[in-house]
């Protein structure tokens, strides 16, 4: 057995235990520089992060707004790759043994490495799960029995069109948490009817055991909070993202500003 | 009609649309509800009496088909060897074999009752048919085109404007062909209700890759027949460029059982394949996932996709259609490279010794046919795709020989 594997579990259950809700930012690690990703990780849980979703760049991020979009072009600069940010991982881990981090990228990366020999080194590094976007789970047979075995969890995503003959099948395949995607478009797009995605989580929880975050479209401590009453947790992306990409010159800045915007949700998730 | 001697019957891809290990379906969890509409209508109306027979009177009253199997005699016996049939895609209305597929997704958005239509556009002319059918059809056309192809197409960036529809410039990532593709996708996943997106090539998620592959089997079945008319049997050899491989495959797919017929796809080795600077997964990449399905790209070692080049704008593409990979890999097509230069040459004979001139995508296979002719006997027979025609090129030609027009 291997010591992180409930890492996301535990904290779920905390959490449920406490009656509050995860707080889940996500940004691209390497932006926009690679020696920021480790201090900007510490920061986030300092300013109550429950888990840490790490962009994995990619060349062809279809499914990201522009936001992201230019956020893995900078990681890219520098040649940020898969096993460089599981190296970040790891370098979290020397300070940080609770924080559930997973990494959300494309398959590519992933396919190229192999799915053994990246689950292998994503469980050395404290990595505990994995999201891609583009591989729904009638593709994932070998990805998913190769990432069960090393103990890390798979994170699928369910869009507003999922029918309930496939949220099972990705409830089957899926560890750690659901990832409810409240809207259609890519990463940062439109507005958020609270309603539907109170409606569609709530279809879901029939569905499943397993918890379920919401993502895509939180811009704020008031958006996070008003999803919060649906779901287990929130995730936050591309308004993390535009914080960093507005302090470009200074990396204590962005810091600061993403530590603030966090402890806003914060709070309001805990109100 | 030559049956095929082989005892078990190309088919392929499986119902979830693999090539063997190639193809699938790799995309975001939201497009998952629309491509599997996609694919319902598609396998619905490909069986429907009423679709087929409107999608025949289009081809041949509104594209102009079947299009001529043309021998190249003067061209031939400079060559020297085999026989040279050029199946004349150049004369199809807009100008190329994209046609042949817009007009079938076309067609087939219009009874799924979709009423915008999305598309990516590389050389333009994949836009232009589009942006043709949908001026045709009275639907709301957006195209989306890397800046890059913008500067290289100027001219039909301007027809696709005359035609009515909106052209999106992508910035993004190369700003090329494949970073056209991903906005594409990214504009479809926001508006799915209404939205068609009429991929140009046989990439992409299944249907897709199945899809325009079967809308361009119109190439390949009317060349068997012709070539059977003109010579009382089938040839020895086919060629067509592969970029995507929509033309090629369209020409190929229905030789495929008859094993005698030795096929070859041309891929683009821009300043050569030594040099890095190619558009050549098939000859130089690995296989790898993109744009929905698993297929050979040229891609670095941490999976990162890199910047492609070729002459041609079509051709200038890091991933290649998955049913491609999969002939690659049992051996039943052979992939060879032409670079810039070669190219080159043969779009410049082809004009001076037919008087046709070829797109620079076609260019390619020409090129390759004038290595392989030579090596073949005077009674031999080779049919070459001209998959398009080269009037969008004369400004790139011109710029290469530091001509102004």
């Amino acid at each position: 057995m291997i010591d992180h594997v409930s890492r996301i579990q535990a904290r779920f259950e905390l959490r449920a235990k406490e009656g509050r809700k995860l707080l889940i930012p996500y940004f691209t690690a390497g932006d926009p520089k690679p020696e920021n990703a480790v201090p900007m990780m510490h920061a986030m849980v300092e300013a109550g992060a429950d888990l840490i979703e790490l962009g994995v760049p990619f060349s062809d991020p279809m499914a990201e707004g522009p936001v992201i979009q230019r956020a893995m072009e900078r990681a890219l600069e520098y040649n940020v790759s898969l096993r460089d940010v599981m190296a970040m991982v790891a370098k979290f881990r020397q300070k940080d043994s609770e924080t559930p981090v997973i990494l959300m990228g494309y398959l590519n990366p992933v396919e190229v490495m192999g799915y053994t020999e990246f689950a292998q080194a994503a469980s050395k590094a404290g990595v505990d799960g994995l999201l891609t976007v583009d591989i729904p789970p009638e593709e994932a047979t070998d990805y998913v029995a190769a990432l069960k075995a090393e103990g890390i969890d798979r994170i699928f995503l369910i869009a507003p069109t999922t029918s309930e003959d496939r949220i099972k099948a990705i409830n089957d395949a899926s560890g750690g948490f659901l990832y409810y995607v409240s809207l259609k478009g890519v990463t940062g797009a439109g507005h958020l009817d609270v309603k539907a995605v109170q409606d569609r989580v709530s279809t879901i929880r029939t569905l499943t055991e397993l918890p379920v975050g919401v993502g895509f479209g939180i811009k704020d401590a008031e958006s996070a909070a008003s999803i919060a009453s649906a779901a287990d947790a929130v995730i936050v992306g591309s308004v993390i993202v535009k914080r960093i990409e507005e302090n470009l010159d200074s990396a204590d800045n962005a810091i600061k500003a993403v530590s603030e915007l966090l402890s806003d949700m914060r709070q309001a998730l805990d109100a | 009609m030559a049956e095929s001697e082989t005892e078990v019957k190309y088919h392929q891809p499986d119902e979830r649309g693999h090539f063997g290990v190639y193809g699938g379906l790799f995309v975001a969890e939201t497009l998952m509800g629309p491509l599997t509409e996609l694919r319902l209508a598609y396998e619905k109306f490909m069986q429907d009496k009423d679709f087929l027979a409107e999608l025949d009177w289009e081809l041949q009253n509104y594209v102009g088909r079947p299009s001529p199997l043309y021998f190249a005699e003067r061209w031939s016996k400079e060559l020297g060897g085999a026989k040279i049939y050029l199946k004349r895609e150049d004369l199809n209305h807009t100008g190329a074999h994209k046609v042949n597929n817009t007009v079938g997704q076309a067609l087939l958005a219009k009874r799924m009752g979709k009423t915008r239509i999305i598309a990516e556009t590389g050389a333009g002319q994949h836009g232009v048919a589009t942006a043709t059918v949908a001026a045709r059809l009275g639907i709301e056309c957006v195209v989306y085109m890397g800046a890059v192809d913008i500067q290289r197409q100027a001219a039909n960036v301007y027809r696709m404007k005359l035609l009515g529809a909106e052209v999106v410039p992508v910035t993004t990532g190369s700003a090329t062909l494949k970073d056209a593709l991903n906005e594409a996708m990214r504009d479809w996943v926001t508006n799915i209700d209404d939205t068609f997106y009429i991929i140009g090539t046989v990439a992409g998620p299944h249907p897709y890759p199945a899809m325009v592959r079967d809308f361009q089997t119109i190439i390949g079945r009317e060349a068997r027949e012709q070539i059977q008319q003109h010579e009382g049997r089938l040839p020895d050899a086919l060629i067509a460029c592969v970029g995507g491989g929509s033309n090629a495959i369209g020409l190929f797919h229905p030789f495929l059982d008859d094993k005698n017929v030795a096929i070859y796809g041309v891929e683009a080795a821009g300043d050569g394949i030594e040099t890095g600077n190619h558009a050549a997964p098939l000859c130089a990449g690995k296989p790898g996932v993109l744009h929905g399905n698993r297929t050979y790209l040229v891609e670095d070692e941490n999976g990162q996709i890199i910047e492609t080049h070729s002459i041609s704008a079509g051709l200038d593409y890091p991933g290649v259609g998955p049913e491609h990979a999969w002939l690659k890999d049992i051996g039943r097509a052979k992939y060879v490279a032409i670079d810039d230069k070669e190219a080159l040459q043969a779009f410049h004979d082809l004009t001076k010794i037919e008087g046709i001139i070829p797109a620079l995508e076609s260019s390619h296979a020409l090129a390759y046919a004038t290595k392989l002719a030579p090596t073949m006997d005077k009674d031999k027979i080779i049919i070459v795709n001209l998959s398009g025609r080269g009037d969008k090129d004369i400004h790139t030609v011109a710029d290469i020989e530091g001509i102004t027009l």
